[in-house]
């Protein structure tokens, strides 16, 4: 176990190392430079020179990779172009909008496809599950983006139960949640669509398998089978599906974050991406690959530890 | 089954609280936010939208109809060679941290806006200073190299606000300035909020407290202004909406004009373009209104040089460039391109340029000109047509305060070489006598548009959005600003 941990954590770092690489190159290479557009349509070619010399983008590309990749290892991740602040305080202040969203969200989906997984499972070929399945067809079919406009018509200028956007921050919790209500609803329901489907289908699988039949035949209700048997079995599928949901709601919020206006990492991106803050684009885009990269990696070890024949194969 | 229903209406009348008595703060938003809060060192528009008048003054200022006021500066008084210029400060102001605003501030803002490390986004204004000296703490003189009877409109930009060197380091996160307003908070990706200086030299302002939001996306915009979370949107992003805002009662909607000579860009340098029979064949395949109508849902100012209808020195000159598609065929046939050519149309990503762009692109089909059509982002743009010259046509919006100077640049991206224009710009920035400089500014114009230098399509216009008791918004922008010192809520 703790050679096959040692190659992972070998080949987690290699991969790190080429991501960094793959991303300071695209995000260089796009054109536009940010002094330039700091500047604007009437400054003289010598300011924008002094502008580019005082944010250290007259040193040369490979120097600046270097610095940036050195500086990350120590937790530096440089200072903004545009905002001039330092970019991991940056990360940080929309990490408690983006995260907090994502986890609200994830809940959601997962409290709706649970159960709907379960009924539907049940009632196989039965209304109910016809019902659910239809459900999951539009919910799947459903852009997030337009969902959430809906959401706002209703909720917010109809019926004024809750605002239109903006986060108030985390002073007051409950009014951060509120605030946070619409966009992770707009974001959980699509979600929850592709769980139920993965859920049902996992489950119905799970029902069919000899061990199910060979508890059914010792005395025990569907029910019970479903519940101590089945679902346990069937939860393997739905956990992979969640992981990878986390991450997406964490990096794919950007254009829910654009329509309620929310402070988060999405919105950073987007703005830093049009103004031509590179090292911003960088650091987050890196910061979003480590954290995908590293829930490969945990997912790997605990398949390993699930699973010892994955152990000796190379 | 309706107890349900009734009891979370009732939880959210809660939360949305009772109405207040007289309300004194206002939330505002716009479209962009700024990167950061210093007004002396870049371009971007929304730092001076948010701080403009509010946080931070200059010696002079703009008023709401474009006119220069004092500002800092009570009075001044040129020399009679127009070389000197001698200002007097106003007594009694004071920066926001408590620290005395004199001529020593002064003098270390304009020369750090001058110095050649400066990274200031409109050096250009200040580049014929030779001098600043305090004489007492009061007074400001500038000596100038050449005589610039522009010099107090220059010195109203919101890049020539006074700073206070105890303060420049942290400018950009903390700003300091002498206006009604200090700046309170910045929650990044969100919000600016401003809070009254209680010392303000001058009259206080009625509201005690302003936030700005920021908000790009034109639905969630409407949604806002609708769920009435903000009291008012200024430079409404999506003119289709409001005939819906003005049909109701709970708000108002202003329509002001901007600085902003929207035009089609010609690269003069280049042929086809460097013909001046091809440049007037575009400009008569132009039809402004239908451009107006069609990507504007109506709102602007058909122009035919550029610069802003409002200005009293503005010439009506559209006769020089009428719609006349047979003209502007007839025109490409005497220029040898009786067959046409094609070019490319390179777009920025405000509305104006994109949506104007497909239907500039359709009208100069019409009279033969094929357009490829591609859409830049700003950094691209800026890269490619602005710096690297590389294109043929383009529609951007100039939005600086009379910029028609822009023309005597023989390297600026449209690439207008005429010695004469260059001439006359020496002469106006060397005249000081009005009646004299409004004679150089119409003979200004004329050239350009007789040169068809570019396609003058119209002046852009700045619709504000608001809550129908709000009373004191600025509905022009003769600068980027949002001036909320007259700003205040009606009974």
């Amino acid at each position: 176990m703790l050679r096959y941990t040692l190659t992972r954590l070998a080949s987690l770092a290699i991969s790190l190392l080429v991501a960094s690489a793959v991303i300071f190159l695209v995000v260089e290479v796009a054109p536009g430079d940010p002094a330039a557009y700091m500047l604007g349509l009437n400054a003289q070619p010598d300011t924008v020179a002094a502008l580019r010399a005082e944010l250290g983008l007259d040193v040369s590309r490979p120097e600046r990779y270097l610095d940036w990749l050195g500086g990350m290892l120590t937790g530096d991740f440089g200072v903004s172009y545009t905002y001039r602040t330092p970019v991991a305080q940056m990360i940080a202040d929309r990490l408690w909008v983006s995260l907090p969203l994502a986890l609200y969200a994830l809940t959601l989906s997962t409290c709706i496809a649970f159960p709907a997984g379960l009924l539907a499972a049940s009632r196989r070929g039965k209304a109910a599950d016809i019902g659910v399945t239809a459900a999951t067809q539009l919910g799947v079919a459903v852009p997030n983006f337009w969902f959430a406009m809906l959401l706002v018509l209703l909720f917010a200028i109809n019926l004024g139960w809750f605002s239109a956007g903006g986060f108030p921050g985390w002073d007051d919790p409950l009014a951060a949640l509120k605030a946070l209500t619409l966009p992770a609803i707009a974001l959980a329901l699509p979600q929850a669509a592709i769980l139920t489907r993965v859920m049902r289908s996992s489950l119905l699988d799970t029902l069919g398998e000899d061990y199910i039949r060979t508890a059914r035949a010792k005395g025990l209700s569907r029910g019970q089978v479903l519940w101590r048997h089945a679902l346990r079995n069937a939860l393997i599928p739905v956990l992979t599906i969640i992981g990878l949901q986390f991450s997406f709601l964490l990096a794919g919020a950007i254009i829910i974050e654009q329509v309620f206006f929310l402070p988060g990492l999405g919105r950073l991106i987007f703005q830093a991406i049009s103004q031509r803050d590179l090292i911003v684009v960088e650091s987050v885009v890196m910061l979003l690959v480590f954290a995908v990269i590293t829930v490969n990696f945990a997912v790997d070890l605990a398949y390993a530890a699930a699973d010892p024949r994955l152990r000796t194969r190379r | 089954m309706r107890r349900p229903f009734l009891s979370l209406a009732a939880a959210a009348a809660l939360v949305a609280g009772p109405a207040a008595a007289q309300q004194s703060d206002l939330t505002i938003a716009l479209q962009l936010e700024p990167p950061h809060l210093d007004p002396t060192s870049a371009a971007a528009g929304a730092i001076d939208s948010v701080l403009y008048a509010n946080v931070f003054e200059g010696l002079t200022r703009f008023g709401a109809d474009g006119g220069i006021l004092p500002g800092l500066a009570e009075r001044w008084e040129v020399s009679d060679d127009g070389l000197t210029y001698t200002f007097d400060l106003r007594d009694g102001v004071t920066f926001h941290d408590g620290t005395a605003m004199n001529a020593e501030d002064v003098k270390f803002t304009l020369d750090r806006a001058r110095a050649e490390d400066s990274a200031n986004a409109q050096k250009a204004l200040f580049e014929d200073i030779a001098e600043v000296t305090a004489p007492d703490p009061q007074t400001v003189r500038i000596t100038l190299s050449q005589p610039n009877g522009a010099l107090p409109f220059n010195l109203a930009w919101g890049d020539a606000v006074i700073v206070a060197p105890e303060s420049i380091d942290a400018i950009k996160q903390a700003p300091v300035g002498t206006g009604p307003f200090r700046f309170e908070e910045w929650v990044q990706g969100d919000r600016i909020e401003l809070a009254r200086y209680a010392d303000y030299w001058g009259e206080a302002p009625a509201l005690e407290a302003a936030t700005f939001k920021f908000i790009s996306d034109p639905t969630a915009a409407f949604a806002a202004m609708m769920a009435q979370d903000i009291d008012a949107f200024a430079g409404y992003p999506a003119p289709e909406n409001l005939p819906q805002f003005e049909a109701d009662p709970r708000f108002q909607v202003l329509v002001g004009s901007t600085e902003g000579e929207t035009i089609l860009a010609m690269n003069n340098g280049q042929p086809p373009f460097d013909n001046a029979l091809v440049r007037a064949a575009v400009a008569h395949a132009i039809n402004r209104q239908d451009i107006i109508d069609g990507a504007m849902f109506g709102l602007g100012t058909p122009i035919g040089t550029h610069f802003a209808p409002h200005n009293p020195d503005y010439l009506d000159l559209m006769d020089f460039s009428p719609f006349d598609p047979e003209k502007a065929r007839a025109l490409l046939a005497e220029a040898g391109f009786a067959d046409g050519f094609t070019t490319t149309l390179k777009l920025p990503p405000p509305s104006y340029a994109r949506r104007g762009g497909e239907i500039v692109g359709a009208q100069l089909r019409a009279v033969g000109i094929e357009t490829e059509i591609t859409n830049l982002e700003w950094a691209q743009w800026l890269e490619e047509v602005f710096r690297g010259k590389d294109f043929g046509l383009t529609i951007v919006s100039h939005t600086e305060p009379a910029d028609i100077n822009i023309y005597a640049r023989p390297d600026y991206y449209f690439q207008y070489d005429n010695p004469d224009f260059q001439a006359l710009m020496k002469e106006l920035s060397a005249t000081s006598d009005m009646a004299a400089r409004t004679e150089l500014l119409h003979q200004a114009q004329r050239m350009i548009a007789e040169d068809h230098v570019n396609a003058y399509l119209f002046q852009l216009a700045f619709p504000t959005v608001a809550d129908a008791r709000l009373r004191g918004l600025w509905e022009n922008q003769p600068t980027q600003a949002t001036d909320l010192t007259g700003v205040s809520w009606a009974e």
